[in-house]
């Protein structure tokens, strides 16, 4: 505990520092402050990995004292139902939307729910962290992995590619995320439609896989032994647990892996604009990245950041990809026959 | 004159905006096409074989709910109302603490227990038999029907129990003389007595399993199954279908209301001279040998409902991972700073649940004490509609409410989702028939002839409210009270389609945190709604210097 807490400290101070450092104008900085402080606070729809969001959360805090992050975690589906259910009611709350969907974005953008604003420091990013517009630009990144429990099999008998879970021998040992509720999963189904097509959804569900929501959780499932593999799921959420001493390793399967960039945006109606603005800038700061990266196992966009020794870098990994435009496009398809095939 | 209109008024606003208008908006968004009136929305929600066989799943689910609640309510309520079986206080205690568990927490926990691999009742049964299939697998429709009952089943007990309190002995003691076997009394003539009872504790258990949505949602869905309710929430994802799901909350509404029909009918048939009387003696069967197992069968199904589930919830509380012995590396305090500390959403819902809690039961008690004097001293025309308005919510599951509330609320002339005020309405109307069936047995038990005596003592009405009735009927309001917080502060069904983030309740966010994974946290917080929980009844108990399951000094 003390140990991280001093991790923090020291980030919290280098945060400050680069905050004073890198301010080009001081006097616009200071003015910005000021509005951010005096609105108060910031509301955040994100669907980081609660503990991860939280500590994104304390971390501006105590960058910036007086502008609280009210953080809201849950489903980047349910992110967007809330989103659209408030608007229905006029109801304006939120400041800053984050979701693993690209897909929304593109449709919040068509709706003029989003405000056009760069945040400091992404002209450095790789393209496809970056909307052509200026809309939304990615946060971070992840990869679906297929997670297995070491108690249960050796590193030689556990599956190495997606195709491999279609084996009868996993039959009621599989567990998956649901694209209904995560955007992870939404993205990941729809990269191996792409690769594998439908049939291969059919004949997993064949496998008689267990259904939870997020795609934090498939990896605290195999954590449990609950079911001893995870057939999609965020690797950086997996990586945490592994970290915390569960026995659980990550599969990079060879046919390539979903790559996931999580876009955050700020709303067309953000309440608290200035505060809005600050907290997004400070998200893209090297610190904060840095972190994502080294305690969350995140990827993201920054070029300076560097990357745990124990997991694969981005280019060294086979990478699937797939345009906001199509999730958009396809999202209710792929909900529907979800369902279709595994029951929920 | 006067008094009469301005108690209707209150009564019929009350009514307009507690049931009217959300279920006027649901009945209408179900047959609103862009070109008028059409059954479109039906025909699309009962052609779709997906939610065709969600409607199946209920049905099934809800008539084992109602069968198995029976097999367990009718035996411990004979077993503590008649018989010298040892511990019986202990065993009314715990059927209490099933009643009040929130069986959304219930299920949660019978996870940890018997998920079929990593379930610690598994996990044992398989290290001491050596066999690799599970002993249970919570994640089926027996294992949702199991936990859904031992949850549901002291409606049954309540009953049942409360009927045998009544019933005198010497029909049976008749019969004996006359010279039937122990099995025949029972046969014959005890339990033609306690039908009507025990048919009407089945549909109490059915309508219990009807509207539930919490337990099916941890249990079902990941086995791949919905139920109704399940399936009126996952609608309202984006791209929302509100009309489909008005539709599908039209048929659980009708069932509703048709049970209670049924079940009023059934009661109604209690004309036994026997039954209802409260001379004759009710004697003790004595059970010889079979005492102590009879005690192990009770004390059983207790642990099914209440030491497991409680026991497993507080282990995972302190562990840092559940499924693991707890030896010291896994001992830890995280879970409490995490959800305490470090989670932000947590202090605001609990501040929300409180404050909702509080409040719905104030003006919720003062709603029933009035309307329930009003009726029961038939101070007005017409006071037995006012009674049927009070108790009419009942038909309305949690769901099927809440829709109807978000539809009519977050449109002009009243939008009112996002405020907690649409959260209140809907613990108001919900509540409502609870705490009117309690005031109202509390001012049927406090004879007119109090009042009337007052009155020719030369006292107005109001003295005599203030001096006689109020000090009376006070510690049966407190109770009115506590049941209408209890039954707020573990809502789920309707809360889970009303809430927003600024409006978040504790069941919401345990539910939140379930779709994550976050046991810890979730076992934390529930532990704190239950020691809210049972703070409340013992509350209640205080106040009424009684258990509140029945009758039985």
């Amino acid at each position: 505990m003390s140990k991280r807490s001093m991790a923090l400290a020291a980030v919290v101070v280098a945060a400050l520092l680069a905050g004073l450092v890198v301010a080009g104008d001081a006097q616009t900085q200071d003015a910005r402050l000021e509005a951010a402080k005096k609105e108060g606070k910031v509301v955040w729809y994100t669907s980081l990995v609660l503990p991860s969001a939280e500590r994104v959360a304390k971390l501006f805090e105590a960058a910036y004292p007086g502008v609280k992050v009210e953080v809201h975690r849950t489903g980047s589906q349910r992110i967007l139902q809330r989103v659209m259910q408030e608007l229905q009611a006029n109801i304006k709350n939120v400041d800053v939307v984050h979701t693993s969907d690209a897909g929304h974005f593109v449709l919040l953008k068509d709706k003029k729910l989003l405000a056009k604003y760069t945040p400091a420091g992404v002209d450095a990013f790789p393209a496809g962290f970056k909307d052509r517009d200026g809309y939304y630009y990615g946060l971070r990144a992840t990869v679906n992995a297929i997670t297995y429990n070491t108690k249960a099999m050796s590193a030689a008998e556990a599956p190495k590619t997606w195709k491999d879970l279609l084996d009868p021998k996993w039959k009621g040992k599989l567990v998956t995320a649901h694209p209904g509720y995560s955007g992870v999963i939404a993205t990941h189904v729809l990269a191996l439609v792409h690769l594998h097509g439908w049939d291969y959804f059919k004949a997993l569900a064949e496998n008689r896989v267990m259904i939870v929501q997020s795609a934090n959780d498939p990896a605290t499932v195999v954590s449990s032994g609950e079911r001893i593999v995870a057939v999609n799921g965020g690797d950086y959420s997996a990586y945490q647990l592994k970290k915390k001493g569960n026995p659980i390793e990550i599969v990079y399967p060879k046919e390539g892996v979903p790559l996931v960039v999580s876009p955050t945006a700020i709303t067309s109606f953000a309440p608290h604009p200035n505060a809005a603005r600050l907290f997004t800038d400070f998200t893209f700061t090297r610190e904060c990245q840095q972190v994502m990266a080294d305690s969350e196992g995140l990827y993201t966009g920054h070029p300076e950041v560097t990357y745990p020794a124990d997991k694969p870098k981005l280019n060294e990994l086979k990478l699937l990809t797939v345009t906001p435009e199509e999730l958009e496009k396809r999202n209710e398809e792929l909900k529907k026959r979800f369902v279709e095939f595994f029951g929920a | 004159m006067d008094r009469s209109v301005a108690v209707w008024v209150f009564a019929a606003l009350s009514l307009v905006v507690l049931m009217a208008l959300p279920l006027g908006w649901l009945g209408w968004l179900s047959v609103s096409g862009e070109h008028g009136a059409t059954l479109a929305h039906y025909r699309d929600v009962f052609t779709d074989l997906a939610l065709r066989k969600a409607l199946w799943n209920t049905v099934v689910l809800a008539f084992w709910v109602g069968l198995v609640s029976v097999a367990l309510g009718a035996p411990l309520a004979w077993l503590t109302a008649r018989t010298d079986i040892p511990g019986r206080g202990l065993i009314r205690g715990l059927v209490l603490a099933s009643f009040v568990t929130p069986p959304f927490l219930g299920a949660f926990a019978w996870v940890m227990l018997a998920g079929p691999n990593a379930g610690i009742l598994n996990t044992l049964w398989r290290s001491v038999t050596g066999s690799r299939e599970p002993l249970l697998n919570i994640f089926t429709m027996p294992g949702l029907i199991f936990i859904v009952a031992i949850y549901t089943f002291p409606y049954v007990y309540i009953m049942v129990a409360n009927t045998l309190a009544l019933i005198a002995s010497d029909l049976e003691e008749a019969a004996a003389i006359l010279g039937a076997g122990r099995l025949t009394v029972a046969r014959t003539v005890t339990l033609p007595m306690v039908l009507p009872a025990l048919a009407s504790g089945f549909i109490l258990a059915v309508l219990q399993a009807l509207a539930l949505f919490g337990s099916p949602a941890i249990l079902a869905l990941p086995a791949g199954f919905h139920t109704v309710t399940t399936q009126i929430w996952s609608l309202f994802q984006f791209p929302p279908k509100v009309e489909q799901a008005a539709a599908f909350s039209i048929p659980l509404l009708l069932a509703t209301a048709l049970l209670l029909q049924v079940q009023k009918r059934v009661l109604g048939r209690r004309g036994y001279a026997a039954v209802g009387g409260k001379g004759g003696q009710r004697r003790t069967i004595p059970l010889g040998a079979w005492r102590f197992p009879a005690l192990f069968a009770c004390l059983a199904v207790m642990a099914c409902a209440i030491f497991l589930p409680y026991g497993v919830l507080a282990k995972a509380a302190f562990a840092r991972a559940w499924a693991q012995p707890l030896s010291r590396d896994n001992l830890t305090l995280g879970n409490f700073t995490f959800t305490f500390f470090e989670y932000g959403a947590t202090r605001d819902a609990i501040v929300n649940t409180l404050e909702l809690g509080v409040m719905t039961a104030c003006v919720g008690a003062v709603m029933v004490a009035v309307l329930s004097y009003v009726t029961n001293r038939r101070l007005v025309v017409g006071h037995q509609l006012v009674a049927f308005l009070a108790l009419a919510p009942v038909v309305v599951p949690g769901v099927v409410l809440a829709v109807g509330l978000f539809i009519a609320y977050t449109r002009p002339p009243f939008v009112l989702y996002g405020t907690l005020w649409i959260l209140f309405l809907a613990y108001l109307t919900k509540e409502m028939p609870v705490g009117y069936a309690q005031a109202d047995a509390t001012f049927r038990a406090i004879p007119a002839d109090l009042e009337d005596a007052g009155r020719v003592l030369g006292a107005g009405r109001l003295r005599i409210l203030k001096e006689v009735t109020a000090p009376l009927a006070k510690s049966g309001i407190i109770a009115a009270w506590c049941f209408i917080f209890i039954g707020v502060i573990r809502e789920l069904s309707a809360s889970i389609l009303l809430f927003t983030p600024s409006t978040k309740v504790m069941s919401v966010v345990i539910f939140d945190l379930k779709e994550e994974g976050q046991f810890g946290a979730i076992s934390v917080l529930g532990l704190v709604m239950l020691g809210l929980t049972f703070a409340t009844v013992a509350l209640v108990q205080a106040a009424l210097g009684r258990d509140v399951l029945g009758t039985r000094k």
